[in-house]
């Protein structure tokens, strides 16, 4: 088995994305996300380590009529796991955590994460209690994933399996207001600034 | 003798909080039923308080407000994700009901209790505190005025004089 690029994966993840919103985790997701190209409805964490998939949560619950999906790492995916369980028990139908695995700590210096000694986040995930739970380790199933993002009713999780190689890294905006407000502007129109 | 947490309750509908996340501690049990009863608000319950800190973030960005019910012990629990509000420049509003202060008998609340206001201002989160059940309706409008319409982050303590102290008369010595 050959672990996918994390590039592709997420290229095929996202086409025809619609309104789609993408919230991602700190680093090489984030860039991952940023080379397809820039969204005000991309909110990237430049931060924050483990509250991507709680980030989601709170834009999936004020967003109902909108898909959310939260593309993170294995390393900030592991700071957060008891965000799992609160996804689990709210049972959002509308947010999807995907996870790219390549076992690794990328920011750092590609040191070796949990999920290289065997901790698997999708039985995790299970054992939580979501039951959309899939694991991918192949293009074509990234297809068919990219598909039931925008179809499926109820959270969805999975794990890309994807290689370890360095990325070239693309940097979206990190100024926060500014990612704030698009985003939120985007989402709610231009009364966002009134607040009223 | 809670009818401040029915104050709390009003003025959150009053102020549009729609969305209350918590890790449960038995001062909030009133405010927490009452969030419950209302079907105008959503309550999540968390493993952890910074989730909520996070949850908060992306309420906003969808349009929702939102309020995290803490213990001071779950304070120490969200300082790097404070930063995520702090960066952004968004609302967030924290209720959080003081131990290891007046009265406490456990000493293990104490370290987090005594620095629980320092580390909030540290971490760029305005303080305000209520010590007794008329000031709490006072305090916490303000601090909902202060959060949502001069985006600040900003937290009401609620001090252990007013929820009283925990007592452990029922244990087996």
């Amino acid at each position: 088995m050959t672990a996918l690029d994390r590039r592709a994966a997420v290229r095929r993840l996202l086409a025809d994305r619609g309104g789609l919103v993408v919230v991602t985790g700190l680093g090489a997701s984030a860039y991952d996300v940023a080379a397809g190209g820039d969204s005000p409805l991309d909110f990237p964490l430049w931060g924050a380590m483990g509250g991507a998939a709680m980030v989601g949560l709170g834009v999936a619950i004020a967003q109902p009529s909108r898909t959310v999906l939260v593309v993170t790492g294995d390393g900030e995916m592991l700071m957060g796991l008891g965000s799992l369980a609160t996804i689990a028990v709210e049972r959002p139908h509308n947010l999807r955590v995907v996870v790219l695995d390549n076992e690794r700590f990328g920011e750092t210096g590609n040191q070796a994460t949990h999920t290289a000694s065997g901790t698997d986040l999708a039985q995790v995930a299970r054992a939580c209690g979501i039951t959309d739970v899939r694991t991918i380790t192949a293009l074509d199933d990234v297809d068919r994933l990219r598909a039931d993002l925008h179809s499926t009713e109820g959270p969805l999780f999975a794990v890309i399996k994807i290689s370890a190689d360095v990325q070239p890294k693309v940097l979206p905006p990190r100024d926060g207001p500014y990612l704030a407000n698009r985003t939120r502007t985007a989402l709610v129109g231009a009364t966002a600034a009134l607040d009223d | 003798m809670t009818a401040w947490a029915d104050d709390i309750h009003r003025l959150f509908q009053t102020h549009r909080v729609t969305l209350v996340s918590m890790v449960p501690d038995a001062g909030h049990s009133r405010l927490i039923e009452l969030c419950q009863g209302d079907p105008g608000i959503r309550t999540v319950t968390l493993t952890t308080e910074e989730e909520g800190v996070a949850l908060a973030a992306g309420a906003y960005l969808g349009g929702a407000r939102s309020a995290l019910l803490i213990q001071s012990s779950g304070v120490g629990n969200c300082v790097n994700m404070f930063s995520l509000p702090r960066t952004c420049h968004l609302p967030f509003f924290t209720l959080v009901t003081m131990r290891g202060e007046w009265g406490e008998f456990n000493p293990w609340q104490v370290p987090m209790g005594q620095s629980t206001t320092a580390v909030l201002e540290a971490s760029g989160v305005t303080v305000f505190r209520a010590d007794t059940a008329a000031d709490v309706g006072p305090t916490v409008e303000g601090a909902l005025q202060l959060a949502f319409q001069s985006r600040r982050r900003v937290a009401v303590l609620l001090s252990q004089r007013l929820l009283g102290a925990k007592r452990f008369g029922e244990a087996v010595q």
